[in-house]
């Protein structure tokens, strides 16, 4: 079956939709633009989520108070830096807070906490999302009456190291044996990490009471 | 029979194996929602669900490179360059694949250091497997690409279902390179890993199964070359034309720009459309030869492959893709059913089809069709349907309470995990996915039994 149009129109002649040829130049054509268009687009976005960038804070942001609230303007929850507030109450230089963060990365990847957990939403659904859990409300509420720890950070640390000790439910966290050291580094990363802006994921985070 | 062809039948045989233990680790996994102490700190959810991921990944790569060995000689009429190597690698291949199963078996993680990401485990999901093992598959593959290539110089042939076949392994090489680097940052790691992850399952992957399809479709129904390499053509520009701006829907959460919440929604929107064309293709063909094909089951798998690419990858990857709702979706069950159910209809049928084609071969009978491979073909799907169902009910569960009434707290995350919705789905999953595992039992019991003489029918069998 041919084109319409083709056989009166002789110049069209070349544009025979049941030749393979025609549809070879339009997979290649429409390939090779969408190629340059995604590689302008990486180029972009590394500039936005390199540390540092408009979306993605430097490493020593863990010397902040970190806060998520709505933004009218952007009609989204949006990460709020806020006054000094060091972990562990230690300020770190930018090297020091770099290099715990990076620590803290290879945490994550040696106990492939990804293949239970959802960082940004991606990983394993068994356990919860960790994309703010710096800022969940379990810390205060729950795991520092439990651990018996006075800050936030400190619980995490207890939690971290013996989850298996401190559990919430019944599907809880296995014990990974990491070291008091490991676990600090984990607990910057989280930090670290609340303070990246998502585009408002998860949406309404721990503003929600839910009843027990 | 060309020497490549024995080596498919290697291929095809490992990753019916790994196939195997992919739905053994899959039922243990489903196991633990419903028993969560079970082997408690012992053998954790995490470690079965990177077998369950990890050999899915490989038996897909595995039947995919047997299946290019089984037709690249008979394309080009000429048997494959450096078959030797390739007859190494395929021990390689499988000895890098067992050492790091037992390794993840028995040691599971390490400590946070450069010599877990080399020896023990990267925890990167999909390329967990170590540094070493991932040197070993960038080998294997290259050894793959030379055969191909070079059996093609050789031959001083190509066809155009070869020609888009060579050009796609080189991205499909090129992305597997992220498997290596371990970024600190987060939003870097995921930007470049979804390239991997999105490049290899959502474009070159749809592209290799594409060139597949056609060589199956001129196998079993005599369709003529100019036919299938026109769609595939047509399905490799609107694989890749909405496919590569595609990988925008990963971009909408992870610290990326929100330009990419307009660009991935609209292209992904877009992404069915080749899928739909698949489809249109298979009607097209069987109607074409009135239904009449030498290889039943391969002839019913491929069509089971152009329709379950189209509603699990398409329909159901749709349903969950724009933004507003993937606010709420992304990383819930609903997210696992949309994976179970797009490798099953865009990948699963369509090499089960593959096997087929051998085994006719193999048996050297003029036309294969049989008992078994009917029950496998029902139990599969059923089963799949329903676990897809099972896990789209707890995924929608959680998507409303626990992320947008809850606000996705661990709080939020608990209760919507304890929703009767949730816990149904879950235990429909379970079910279903017995019903799936025994569609397995019979598949393996069929391939592996000679096919009963069944005469050709004369007349052509009237469309169902």
């Amino acid at each position: 079956m041919k084109v319409e149009g083709a056989t009166t129109h002789e110049g069209r002649a070349g544009l025979d939709m049941t030749d393979p040829r025609f549809w070879r130049a339009g997979a290649i054509s429409t390939t090779l633009v969408m190629l340059v268009v995604l590689a302008f687009l990486s180029v972009d976005s590394m500039r936005v989520i390199s540390v540092g960038g408009a979306h993605v804070p430097r490493y020593d942001v863990v010397n902040r108070h970190i806060g998520y609230q709505y933004d009218w303007s952007r009609r989204e929850d949006v990460p709020v830096i806020g006054a000094p507030e060091p972990l562990f109450g230690r300020t770190l230089t930018e090297a020091q807070a770099t290099a715990l963060v990076r620590e803290g990365k290879l945490v994550i990847q040696s106990r492939a906490c990804m293949d239970c957990h959802t960082f940004f939403g991606n990983g394993a659904y068994y356990g919860p999302d960790l994309t703010k859990s710096w800022l969940d409300p379990a810390w205060p509420q729950i795991w520092m009456p439990m651990t018996g720890k006075p800050t936030r950070e400190e619980a995490m640390v207890a939690f971290l190291m013996n989850p298996d000790q401190y559990p919430t439910w019944t599907r809880a966290m296995p014990n990974l044996h990491l070291t008091e050291r490991e676990a600090r580094a984990t607990v910057a990363y989280l930090k670290w990490m609340s303070a990246v802006d998502t585009n408002g994921f998860p949406a309404n985070f721990g503003k929600t009471q839910t009843q027990q | 029979m060309y020497r490549s062809q024995k080596l498919s039948l290697r291929y095809f045989t490992a990753a019916i194996v790994l196939f195997g233990v992919m739905i053994l680790f899959g039922l243990l996994s489903a196991l633990y929602y419903l028993y969560p102490s079970m082997l408690f700190n012992v053998f954790n959810f995490s470690t079965s669900k990177i077998l369950h991921i990890d050999t899915l990944v490989i038996w897909l790569l595995m039947a995919f490179m047997g299946a290019v060995y089984w037709y690249l000689p008979k394309e080009l009429g000429h048997e494959v360059v450096g078959m030797r190597l390739a007859e190494i690698t395929f021990w390689v291949f499988c000895a890098v694949v067992a050492v790091v199963a037992l390794v993840f078996v028995f040691v599971q993680y390490g400590s946070a250091n450069e010599f877990t990401l080399w020896f023990i485990n990267q925890g990167r999901k999909y390329v967990e497997a170590p540094r070493w093992a991932t040197i070993g598959v960038v080998a294997v593959m290259l050894v793959f690409a030379y055969n191909v290539i070079g059996t093609a110089v050789k031959a001083r042939r190509m066809t155009g279902i070869m020609w888009v076949l060579v050009l796609d392994l080189i991205p499909l090489l090129i992305v597997y390179l992220d498997a290596f680097p371990a970024p600190t940052n987060m939003s870097v790691d995921l930007y470049w890993w979804w390239w991997l992850v999105h490049m290899w399952v959502e474009s070159t992957w749809e592209v290799l199964i594409g060139c597949v399809m056609a060589l199956v479709l001129m196998d079993v129904m005599g369709t003529s070359r100019r036919i299938v390499e026109a769609w595939l053509y047509i399905e490799v520009m609107l694989v890749l034309g909405a496919g590569i701006l595609g990988l925008g829907h990963h971009y909408f959460w992870i610290g990326t720009p929100r330009y990419w919440l307009g660009i991935g929604g609209f292209f992904s929107a877009l992404e069915p459309l080749p899928l739909l064309g698949m489809v249109i293709h298979s009607i097209y063909d069987a109607g074409m030869h009135r239904m009449k094909t030498a290889n039943r089951p391969a002839f019913y798998w491929i069509t089971a492959e152009a329709f379950g690419n189209f509603i699990g990858a398409g329909v159901w990857g749709f349903m969950m893709t724009l933004p507003q709702i993937n606010l709420f979706s992304h990383g819930t069950q609903w997210t696992v059913s949309h994976g179970h159910f797009a490798f099953y209809g865009a990948y699963v049928c369509g090499v089960l089809a593959v096997f087929y084609v051998a085994k006719q071969k193999t048996a050297g009978t003029e036309f294969l069709d049989g008992r078994a491979w009917k029950w496998s073909f029902g139990l599969f799907n059923f089963g799949m349907i329903g676990m897809v169902m099972g896990l789209l009910i707890a995924g929608m569960a959680q998507a409303f309470y626990g992320r947008a009434i809850g606000g996705s707290t661990l709080m939020a995350f608990t209760q919507a995990s304890e929703n009767p919705w949730f816990i149904a789905g879950m235990y429909a999953r379970m079910g279903f996915g017995v019903i799936f595992a025994l569609g397995y039992v019979v598949l393996v019991y069929d391939l592996l039994t000679a096919p009963r003489r069944v005469p050709a029918p004369q007349t052509p069998m009237e469309p169902a």
